[in-house]
């Protein structure tokens, strides 16, 4: 929908040779811009995520510390891979945190049988949970819209019910899978650490920075998981633009034309489920390498709950909307939850003490614990007024720069033929 | 031999024989049209074709081949495409996309896998959906948004999807119905062109005589489930059993 071709009576020549430029890595028009705004935000996120100095009143609203911002680009990759099934074939999963858990167990696995290099661990998170989507698409797959929604959520409080007892011998059950010093890792090597890390850089390493009143953490872990959500987000982008793409896109407008036009629907909409089950794999895989535990509850259907929300708060079908959506999130759960009736007496506390107490009274059910109802409200008055989620938002917004400037351009002219005048 | 070859066909909703030993052979590279009143099981004969109903017992051949036990995909590979009474389009995707899917269909088969190369990359398809938009003069909407076009519109994508898989055989489901006396012009001119320019059998169910008479090279009367006569459209004009079954007793 971007770079859209314009046909003039002397078009197809030109329009074919613009068609050859195969724009930066197979990415053209807008596409580049979203990749480049995507890595900027990424790699500068721990400067932009702590705008406040660290011994301001605001610096509770600081986001860069490396766990939150590890969290900000797993669920970022968890998101993306949940829109590619969602936002282009329509079919909404409520199990998708199935998928996390696996990758997450087979990751500690991999620390408790190879060692605590994260490359073993991250590969076969995505391959595990690959298999695990294709045996839970395929018969999900059988049945559309609602049906599929249950047997989905059905599947996966299945799988949590298996972790968190029947399995117990592989997912050490309520305890939560970590490692023991008495597991094998036999390819951990005497001087490799024994936390997890990449060829020797541990996870956990930081380097802060200090800038007058500011700190900035600069985390290894959380590069790690940004440069694995960059490459994510260009997977992606080029999922979107692909014949493939096209087809899931299809699924969503009208599968019976589909059928109808030579093309079966369902191998592609499993395909659809298995790339995106492989997303949430490694996403739990990644969590799993930031903190080597891997618990049931990271299957529940809340966790599947919640990429639907990210999903659409974002923008289903847009690309760069989960993103924003899961960053969103994430914002609220961590430091919403924060605020709680000290801090709130702390910014009223210029007010009269009646005053005071009143306000803390109100503010109270929407903060701290209370975080999950803003959250509601939120999510509410996105799905009614911006349907298309915060992308939709921007976009409005953009317009309407756009329509001032030419208002006011044309207000400017008007001006000038006055004066003329 | 014909290049669709219906024999026996009988099918049962219930109570309700709707369609009754239906013979039907339709010669390749004509225009058959299937005409009837309300109820007379034109539309069911053709679900029998396309896969979406399997009829109860007797065969349908095509092209030498049973349609009968295949997925409605399968038997659109065979070389059958059908235009349904409301246009069925993809309309969350714009006109271009509506018109590249189809020619993927036909290049690639019912599934492939190429998810990582771009759309505008594929300009072998790129080009033969240009052509085959210019065929339809749609090519100045290329960029909007299928399910904004006018309903005389849609139906004019929904045959130019169906033509760029070079079907052997184009089944139409009333393409005129609801349609302005404009519009219903320009549909014969298309189906006339297209008949001219192409190899292609077409199939045709219709209520419209005016569309019937321009088109058909034979016309099938269908009434009760049971074709009635089969003839040429002049000898069909003046038949009494067609008047019958249409007009009832009354006089024209």
């Amino acid at each position: 929908m971007t770079d859209q071709t314009q046909h003039t009576a002397a078009g197809p020549a030109t329009t074919r040779a613009r068609r050859k430029s195969q724009g930066v890595l197979g990415l053209r028009g807008r596409d580049i811009t979203l990749m480049g705004i995507v890595l900027f935000l990424t790699l500068a996120a721990p400067f932009i995520l702590n705008p406040f100095p660290a011994t301001s009143g605001m610096a509770q609203f600081n986001a860069g510390y490396p766990d939150l911002m590890q969290r900000f680009v797993i669920f970022g990759i968890f998101a993306i891979g949940f829109n590619i099934l969602f936002g282009l074939t329509g079919y909404l999963s409520f199990g998708h945190a199935a998928f996390l858990g696996v990758g997450s167990y087979s990751a500690v696995w991999m620390f408790k049988l190879l060692g605590y290099n994260i490359v073993p661990g991250l590969v076969l998170s995505v391959i595990v949970a690959g298999l695990f989507s294709l045996v839970i698409g395929y018969i999900s797959l059988r049945r559309s819209g609602i049906y599929f929604s249950i047997l989905t959520l059905a599947f996966a409080q299945m799988s949590f019910a298996l972790a968190y007892s029947v399995l117990t011998p592989i997912t050490n059950g309520e305890t939560g899978l970590q490692v023991y010093t008495s597991d094998p890792q036999y390819l951990q090597s005497a001087d490799a650490p024994s936390i997890p890390h990449l060829f020797g850089l541990e996870m956990r390493a930081t380097e802060t920075l200090r800038l007058g009143g500011w700190s900035f953490d600069l985390n290894f872990g959380y590069y790690v998981c940004a440069v694995v959500m960059v490459l994510a987000f260009y997977l992606a982008i080029r999922i979107f633009r692909s014949p493939f793409g096209m087809m899931l896109r299809a699924v969503k407008s009208n599968q019976q034309r589909m059928n109808y036009t030579g093309l079966n629907s369902r191998p592609y909409t499993l395909a659809a489920f298995v790339i995106s089950g492989m997303y949430a794999g490694l996403a739990g895989g990644l969590m799993a390498s930031m903190d080597p535990l891997a618990g049931a509850e990271r299957m529940q259907w809340t966790a599947s709950g919640e990429v639907v929300l990210m999903t659409i708060l974002g923008g289903a079908g847009t690309l760069i909307g989960p993103v924003l959506g899961a960053g969103l999130i994430k914002y609220f759960e961590n430091i919403f939850s924060k605020i709680n009736d000290g801090v709130l007496h702390q910014w009223f506390a210029f007010m009269p003490d009646g005053i005071e107490d009143l306000l803390v009274g109100i503010v109270h059910p929407f903060v701290g614990k209370g975080w999950h109802l803003t959250l509601g409200l939120l999510f509410m008055l996105v799905v009614i007024f911006l349907p298309g989620g915060l992308v939709e938002g921007g976009q409005r917004i953009a317009s309407v720069f756009r329509r001032d400037r030419k208002a006011g351009g044309a207000e400017a002219r008007a001006a000038a033929k006055r004066n003329v005048e | 031999m014909g290049i669709l070859e219906v024999k026996n066909v009988n099918k049962r909703f219930g109570g309700l024989q709707a369609l009754g030993d239906v013979n039907l052979s339709v010669a390749e590279n004509t225009c058959h049209a299937i005409i009837g009143p309300n109820g007379a099981g034109k539309s069911t004969l053709l679900n029998c074709l396309i896969g979406k109903l399997i009829p109860d017992t007797g065969s349908v051949m095509f092209d030498g081949q049973s349609v009968l036990g295949r997925k409605p995909h399968e038997i659109n590979q065979m070389g059958i495409s059908r235009v349904f009474q409301t246009p069925e389009i993809f309309g969350d995707l714009t006109v271009f996309e509506n018109v590249m899917i189809p020619c993927f269909a036909k290049r690639d088969g019912a599934f492939r896998m190429h998810a990582i190369e771009s759309v505008a990359a594929e300009t072998d398809i790129v080009d033969q959906a240009e052509s085959m938009l210019a065929e339809v003069n749609m090519l100045e909407k290329r960029d909007i948004v299928a399910s904004s076009l006018s309903r005389g519109d849609k139906r004019r994508l929904e045959m130019a999807m169906c033509l760029s898989q070079t079907p052997k055989l184009l089944l139409l489901d009333e393409p005129t119905a609801g349609m302005a006396r404009a519009d219903t012009n320009n549909t014969i001119e298309l189906l006339k062109q297209i008949k001219a320019r192409r190899d292609i059998t077409m199939c045709i169910i219709e209520h419209d005589m005016h569309v019937v008479f321009s088109l058909a090279d034979r016309i099938t009367v269908l009434a009760q489930g049971t074709p009635l006569v089969e003839d040429t459209p002049d000898k069909i004009k003046g038949h009494p059993k067609v008047r019958e079954a249409y007009l009832g007793e009354a006089e024209v």
